[in-house]
């Protein structure tokens, strides 16, 4: 932790958030030290949890019902169940896409409301934003989509069919085999968490920085005139992030969707 | 867990992984998963077949109506057309019997007045020849009676007296007989 003088401003130090912000104490106050992070009973794990109940109650509540004509919280369901199952696994997976709705639903609804919890008031922590529930999700997906090759086409068909791509002279396999193994069974579980992570990530870590920067502008430094209009400014591009990680939540939550589905309906391709 | 990286400064990594939350975040999205296949998605799917039944029974129950209505409609065009032609069927048959009575009263009518233009001849004739009749009695003893006065004495031989006059009268019934036909027959008695 550093505290940083700015030279404009005298009086209390500012404490530059960064990564420490994200290695949350537990509920027994036991923090990250030299030893390293091994706590489990955090803030982000409960809200991780909180999550996974909210997205169930929300797809139970709207589905229990099942009127013929909806009422406008079961039309909201199926709207939302519709577009996952129509708009992404039907419409990326194909024929057989049934099999996939519960899981790509529950990513969906599972991401969209732990994201979304980055800027409830008193929550204001996005779980994906600790790298280990994405990492965790991912190898899921990872798991799964090989899985699924495998059994739609044996083992060896699903690696000729992953790693060999048709049409390319021979002579260059030597060269795209390697290429087609690191990019789709090395590289795709990785980006997948990793693109989850570093958007939730950054998105806390600029609502943290401007909220405290503002705070400490507003009421602590002391010095230049500029320094109070500047901390309201800040205040203001707070506000602004904050409707900015909204989107961002749930644009994540539909690539991660997204993502899985594609990887999915890759594995079960016929040969191209 | 020890990250896996460390930063310069000996912060941890924020890329550094923790099993625990590995695990943690497993268990809870394996647990969720379970619940919403098992209670979200067959509820979803189950309202939507019912929408679908409900939409294509509509579609077809409309269907059904219509067709119905068409046949109802052709139906009702059909004896339309039949009570049309009835009708002028009956307008005809109509004018036909109202002609056909004019006719038969007209025959009636033109048969009452021959058979009363008939009776009246008839009435006439025998009142005539009854006319005839008294007269013929009352001229013989009118003629009698002017006889008398003229010759002065009394004729009283009535036999010889009438077989004259009826004679007489013979004669001009003859007379008259053969001028006009159909005239009256048995004008002459016999003499008493």
């Amino acid at each position: 932790m550093s505290h940083t003088g700015l030279i404009l401003a005298a009086g209390k130090g500012y404490n530059t958030p960064g990564p420490l912000e994200f290695f949350l104490p537990d509920f027994t106050g036991k923090q990250w030290n030299e030893k390293g992070y091994d706590v489990l009973l955090t803030k982000a794990s409960v809200l991780l949890v909180v999550g996974a109940i909210v997205a169930f109650a929300f797809l139970r509540v709207t589905a229990r019902r099942g009127q013929v004509v909806p009422s406008k919280g079961q039309y909201l369901g199926e709207q939302a169940y519709s577009f996952v199952r129509n708009g992404i696994a039907q419409d990326i997976i194909g024929a057989k896409y049934r099999r996939y709705v519960p899981l790509l639903l529950s990513l969906f609804f599972f991401v969209l409301f732990n994201n979304l919890f980055g800027i409830v008031p008193f929550f204001t922590f996005a779980p994906f934003s600790r790298v280990s529930f994405a990492y965790g999700l991912a190898a899921l997906v990872w798991v799964i989509y090989i899985a699924v090759g495998v059994m739609d086409k044996g083992a060896f068909g699903f690696l000729k069919h992953t790693l060999v791509p048709q049409g390319v002279p021979g002579w260059i396999l030597p060269l795209l085999v390697p290429l087609e193994f690191l990019s789709n069974i090395i590289v795709r579980p990785i980006t997948l968490s990793l693109r989850l992570f570093a958007n939730m990530f950054a998105g806390h870590l600029l609502l943290v920085l401007f909220s405290t920067g503002g705070a400490w502008l507003l009421f602590d430094a002391t010095g230049s005139i500029v320094l109070k209009p500047a901390g309201v400014l800040a205040y203001l591009i707070g506000i602004a992030i904050g409707f900015l990680e909204v989107i961002v939540a749930t644009l994540q939550a539909y690539v991660f969707t997204l993502l899985t589905a594609t990887y999915i309906g890759g594995s079960l391709a016929a040969d191209h | 867990m020890t990250p896996l990286l460390l930063a310069a400064d000996d912060e941890p990594s924020p890329l550094g992984f923790n099993l625990a939350e590995f695990v943690l975040v497993l268990i809870v999205f394996g647990l969720l998963l379970w619940l919403v296949s098992k209670y979200v998605v067959p509820q979803f799917e189950k309202s939507f077949e019912l929408r679908r039944d409900a939409i294509e029974g509509g579609i077809a129950r409309a269907e059904e109506a219509q067709a119905e209505a068409a046949r109802l409609l052709e139906q009702y065009n059909a004896q339309l057309a039949e009570a049309r032609t009835e009708a002028a069927q009956i307008r005809e048959n109509a004018r036909a019997e109202a002609q056909r009575i004019v006719e038969d009263l007209r025959g009636q009518a033109q048969e009452e007045s021959a058979r009363i233009v008939a009776r009246g001849e008839e009435q006439l004739a025998s009142q005539r020849s009854q006319v005839v009749r008294e007269l013929r009695s009352e001229i013989g003893t009118l003629a009698v009676e002017l006889s008398e006065k003229i010759v002065g004495q009394t004729l009283r031989d009535d036999a010889a007296v009438r077989s004259t006059v009826d004679a007489f009268l013979a004669d001009i019934e003859r007379e008259q007989s053969a001028a006009a036909t159909g005239a009256t027959t048995g004008s002459a008695e016999p003499s008493a």
